[in-house]
């Protein structure tokens, strides 16, 4: 566990400390779900969320007397791949413990996690900071499981009764906790970001999943104390939550009063943290070797594991493979799903066309929509990148196909392929010929900007050119239309 | 399902009596083999003599349960034991002590007195019993019966409702050596589920030939707590084993002068954490659900959990506590480690140690009050425990009336030639 | 030396009540037993023993779950396939 309280006297502190008064210092513990098929230390499928309560359960993660954790060896090699993707030194010899303390949602009365002896420390993350490329050290990873679900009854002011559902209960987590090497909510976010996605390249991971990844913040501003800020459970609500804190802290301080060392709870809904309840705070977990395990000595396993190819060596190899620009690069190996879809995309033969579609066009119709890309047909979108390719289609055309077809999926019908939906909607990219009817029409409504335009004034081209292009729904290419209009515009006048 | 002393039961030494049949053929068949109550039966309910498991009925079966059934063992159901087997003379069941079948008025030892009781008294067979601190021993001594504790490691855990999980095994009771050793046969298989087993399953080697074996005689056995009778019955004891071959050798041990307190601290410790999981939620007693979580918490312990075992759980909390940890866990930890040091020293000389099993006979029922006199009395029961070595207790006559237990003890996974040892003097004394 | 209110402070630590008139009697035994455990202080130094076995683990397999119902029949209180529990903040 990290154990900070306030600025140490150490490199990044004191340097953050002369950096200015706008600085402070954060460090997370980040939990993320390991996808194995099994819990952690029993064999109940990990497969729970669309599943009735309770029905994931054995007397192991239900903490029936006389039950007994089985270590799952999955959990401890995917551990073991995340260790060695963030440069970390795996201990000689690891031991689980147990972090005794009484809740509903833990069954046994004690969570089985590692405490004086976890399985990897002192690694480290390269991300974009807020002044370049920065390195955040990693204090340590490790394995421990989940508690249960809770769910009150009653309302916030007036809780009358807890329900449990203990399907959750025992799902293996893998803990990564960071130096307070963080200087801004951003570079938190950023940072958590380059940790999915490396898991997710890791294939240790599923970050679509909801509640599979879990944050606790720890916040100060220098000379003050530490705050910890806990239940955070997106990458949005880090920022948020942290930049809330950053608020609250710093108008505390401009009181005159001082910062209370204590730990909160981030409430998404509202965006606030909210002082958590006395009993959870000085807590004695009497931690202790968990008897019932043995120890792991697993060293040599490292140097047999093969990471495959992680997000900045994806990143180099698309701008040398494909010669896209860096910042589509990033973009695109930011998500594992997204890296690979570009590179399915990229086979049909023009990369940088592949790469501006699925970095800039399609990604912002995906976020508009809150759809995920696994959603979009492969094939289909790269028959709308062959015709947009051999110009047969727009761009504008293309991106209303693009957004048909979006909506298609979302509304879960049947996707039809570009080349259909082109045909039906008239969206095809007409030849010169067909617009002539349109040209003279316009020619002949817009007067004044045709007169504009023989008086010299080349925009009123363009607004000739866009009256046409509204007129035919976009079908037609401007260049040519351009030309079509000035050729006309030319024969008319003589 | 039948609670308390009745005229089936007069002894109390079951807290159910319910048959449990066998599922098939085997080398049990035709024989009963009554179950200690903290071993889960699937279907029979599991109370561990605490009434915070009262109307507990597991859903499965403990792996020892399954291997006996399979091998044709007829259970006539769950044996009284002290509550969480926090206890050496099953005076602290919340159903009432069982009775010592030599001596109604007297304790049967513990925590297994419910075991020994009803083998002693012919209600069963051959028994299951766990020993943490001695609680197979103590009462096969003071109700003159065989009981072994395996090995650590040797018998699997799964379904066994933990107390200290670093020390406690399984073990057989029966009333001859070689039912005992039938019993540890069949039970010691291995688990997959249990990783602190390991897979080394126990062969009987019942010969009786003792020549040559060394045997040592630790003056900490014989010491000033121990009483003067029951050393005369086990010197005498060992003096059949001489006269069947065995070399005896005096020797010293110690780290016998912190291994109580060591395996104390260890059992509370462990125990505080085990039983943190009885809240009334998931089974059990219903929790009072107008009350906030910690204060209803606390009121289910505090009503179903008798004043011995809330006492070590106390004991163990503050040993495990923040600025208590190194004085009492880390140090508990040291010694154990000494004593597991003691043992193999020894052993490289000799081949078993024999001494008393425990320091006195059967003491009235109510006549103990005070705890720490009773944890005294599991003084020489305790070190094989720590050091997870096999030992074993064999009657060697009585004192009064009242029977005397001979300990032996080996070295891991020896637990074949300590029963031999066992069964050498069994024969030699009838013979 | 424990005082009695040291003893309730380990109780609540522990999750356990003791009743008022427990108190006296359980703070005498505690520290009866305390005074015995001091001999642990004479423990030469020294290390806890290494372990001998390690890496026991098992294979990520996907073995039967418990049935729904068995699990609720085991609580006292059960809502709508959840188990019910005290309420917490």
């Amino acid at each position: 566990m990290t154990a900070i309280s306030g600025p140490k006297a150490d490199g990044n502190s004191l340097k953050a400390a002369n950096v200015g008064r706008e600085t402070v210092i954060i460090g997370l513990e980040v939990h993320c779900q390991l996808n194995t098929a099994s819990k952690l230390f029993c064999g109940c499928s990990t497969g729970y969320r669309d599943d009735p309560p309770n029905t994931h359960v054995c007397p192991t993660c239900l903490g029936l007397p006389g039950s007994l954790p089985a270590m799952n060896r999955r959990a401890v090699e995917y551990a073991l791949r995340v260790a060695k993707a963030l440069n970390c030194q795996v201990a000689e010899e690891a031991e689980f413990a147990r972090k005794n303390y009484f809740y509903p949602d833990l069954p046994k009365g004690f969570q089985i996690t590692m405490y004086n002896r976890p399985l990897a420390e002192r690694g480290y993350l390269d991300i974009e900071g807020d002044e370049g490329e920065k390195r955040v050290r990693i204090t340590r990873v490790h394995l421990e499981e989940d508690p249960g679900r809770l769910v009150h009854m009653g309302t916030p002011d007036r809780p009358r009764y807890t329900l449990v559902d203990y399907n959750r209960s025992g799902i293996p987590l893998i803990e990564i906790v960071t130096e307070p090497d963080l200087r801004s909510p951003k570079e938190a976010r950023r940072l958590l970001n380059g940790l999915r996605t490396t898991l997710e390249y890791l294939g240790v991971f599923d970050g679509d999943q909801e509640g599979a990844l879990r944050v606790d913040a720890n916040i100060s501003i220098p000379g003050s104390e530490r705050v910890e800020v806990k239940n955070i459970s997106s990458y949005r609500g880090v920022e948020k939550a942290l930049t809330f804190e950053i608020t609250r802290q710093k108008g505390v301080i401009r009181r005159g009063l001082k910062v209370k060392r204590e730990t909160r709870h981030f409430v998404e809904a509202r965006g606030v943290t909210t002082s958590a309840r006395s009993k959870e705070q000085e807590h004695d977990y009497r931690y202790f070797t968990e008897p019932d395990l043995r120890p792991l000595q697993v060293r040599d396993w490292v140097e047999e594991i093969a990471l495959p190819e992680l997000p900045a060596a994806r990143r180099e190899r698309f701008m040398d493979q494909y010669g896209i620009s860096p910042e589509h690069a990033r973009t695109l190996c930011g998500e594992l799903r997204l890296a690979d879809f570009f590179e399915q995309m990229a086979e049909c033969g023009a990369p940088l066309l592949a790469a501006t579609w699925v970095a800039d066009t399609l990604q912002g119709e995906l976020n508009y929509r809150e759809m995920e890309i696994r959603k979009v047909p492969p094939a289909h979108f790269r028959e709308l990148l062959g015709l947009v390719d051999r110009k047969e289609l727009t761009d504008k055309a293309a991106v209303e196909v693009l957004r048909l077809m979006l909506d298609q999926c979302v509304a879960g019908e049947d996707v039809q392929t570009p080349a259909r939906i082109m045909e039906i909607n008239a969206l095809g990219k007409t030849t010169g010929d067909a617009f002539t009817g349109v040209v003279r029409e316009v020619i002949a409504e817009c007067a004044d900007a045709v007169r504009d335009y023989r008086a010299g004034r080349g925009e009123a081209l363009n607004f000739l050119v866009g009256q046409v292009m509204k007129r035919t729904r976009g079908c037609a290419d401007p260049k040519e239309l351009t030309r079509i209009l000035r050729e006309e515009l030319a024969q008319q006048g003589s | 399902m039948v609670r308390g002393a009745t005229g089936r039961d007069p002894l109390n030494a079951f807290i159910t009596l319910s048959e449990i049949p066998p599922r098939g053929p085997g080398r049990l068949s035709g024989i009963t083999v009554a179950v200690k109550d903290n071993i889960s039966t699937q279907g029979v309910e599991t109370t561990c003599g605490s009434r915070i498991l009262e109307g507990y009925v597991p859903p499965y079966d403990a792996y020892v349960v399954d291997l006996i059934r399979n091998e044709g063992a007829l259970i006539p159901g769950k044996t009284n034991m002290d509550e969480f087997g926090m206890g050496s003379s099953t005076e602290n069941s919340a159903f009432g002590p069982a009775r010592n079948p030599r001596d109604p008025a007297r304790v049967t030892g513990g925590s297994s007195g419910g075991s020994a009781a009803a083998v002693a008294s012919g209600m069963a067979r051959m028994a299951l019993g766990t020993d943490t601190g001695g609680s197979i021993r103590c009462p096969a001594a003071f109700c003159g019966i065989v009981g072994l504790k395996p090995t650590y490691g040797r018998v699997s855990r799964y379904g066994l409702v933990a107390y200290a999980n670093s020390l406690e095994q399984i073990g057989p009771m029966a009333g001859t050596v070689a039912d005992t050793s039938l019993l540890m046969e069949v039970i010691s298989r291995h688990d997959a589920r249990d990783a602190t087993m390991q897979d080394r399953p126990y062969f009987p080697k019942l010969d009786g030939d003792i020549k040559g074996i060394r045997i040592g005689i630790p003056a900490e056995f014989f010491g000033k707590g121990v009483d003067h009778a029951v050393a005369g019955q086990v010197r005498k004891a060992i003096g059949v084993l001489e006269g069947l071959g065995a070399m005896t050798v005096e020797c010293a041990m110690p780290s016998m002068e912190y291994a109580l307190a060591a395996y104390y601290v260890t059992c509370t410790s462990e125990a505080s954490s085990n039983l943190a999981r009885f809240d009334g939620v998931r089974y059990g007693p219903a929790s009072d659900y107008k009350k906030p979580w910690h204060e209803a918490f606390q009121e289910c312990r505090m009503q179903h959990f008798g004043p011995e075992v809330r006492r070590r759980i106390l004991i163990g909390t503050f040993a495990l506590s923040a600025g208590y940890y190194g004085k009492y866990y880390g140090k508990a930890q040291v010694a154990r480690e000494h004593v597991r040091e003691d043992y193999a020293r020894l052993f490289r000389d000799v081949d078993l140690l024999a001494g008393p099993t425990m320091p006195t006979v059967a003491w009235k029922i109510g006549e103990k009050s005070d705890p720490l006199a009773m944890y005294l009395s599991d003084i020489l029961t305790v070190p094989a425990n720590l050091a997870g070595v096999p030992a074993v207790s064999v009657p060697c006559g009585t004192v009064q009336g009242l029977p005397v237990g001979l300990q032996l003890t080996g070295r891991a996974y020896e637990d074949e030639q300590v029963m031999n040892v066992a069964y050498a003097y069994e024969q030699g004394v009838e013979a | 030396m424990v005082s009695e209110e040291e003893v309730q402070h380990i109780a609540e630590l522990a999750d356990i009540g003791i009743g008022r008139d427990e108190l006296p009697p359980f703070t005498r035994d505690f520290n009866a037993i305390l005074e015995y455990f001091a001999v642990l202080d004479r423990v030469p130094g020294g290390e806890a023993g290494t372990a001998e076995i390690v890496n026991v683990l098992r294979e990520d397999m996907v073995t039967p779950s418990l049935p729904q119902e068995e699990v609720l029949a085991l609580a006292k209180a059960a809502e709508d396939g959840f188990i019910r529990a005290p309420r917490v903040m």
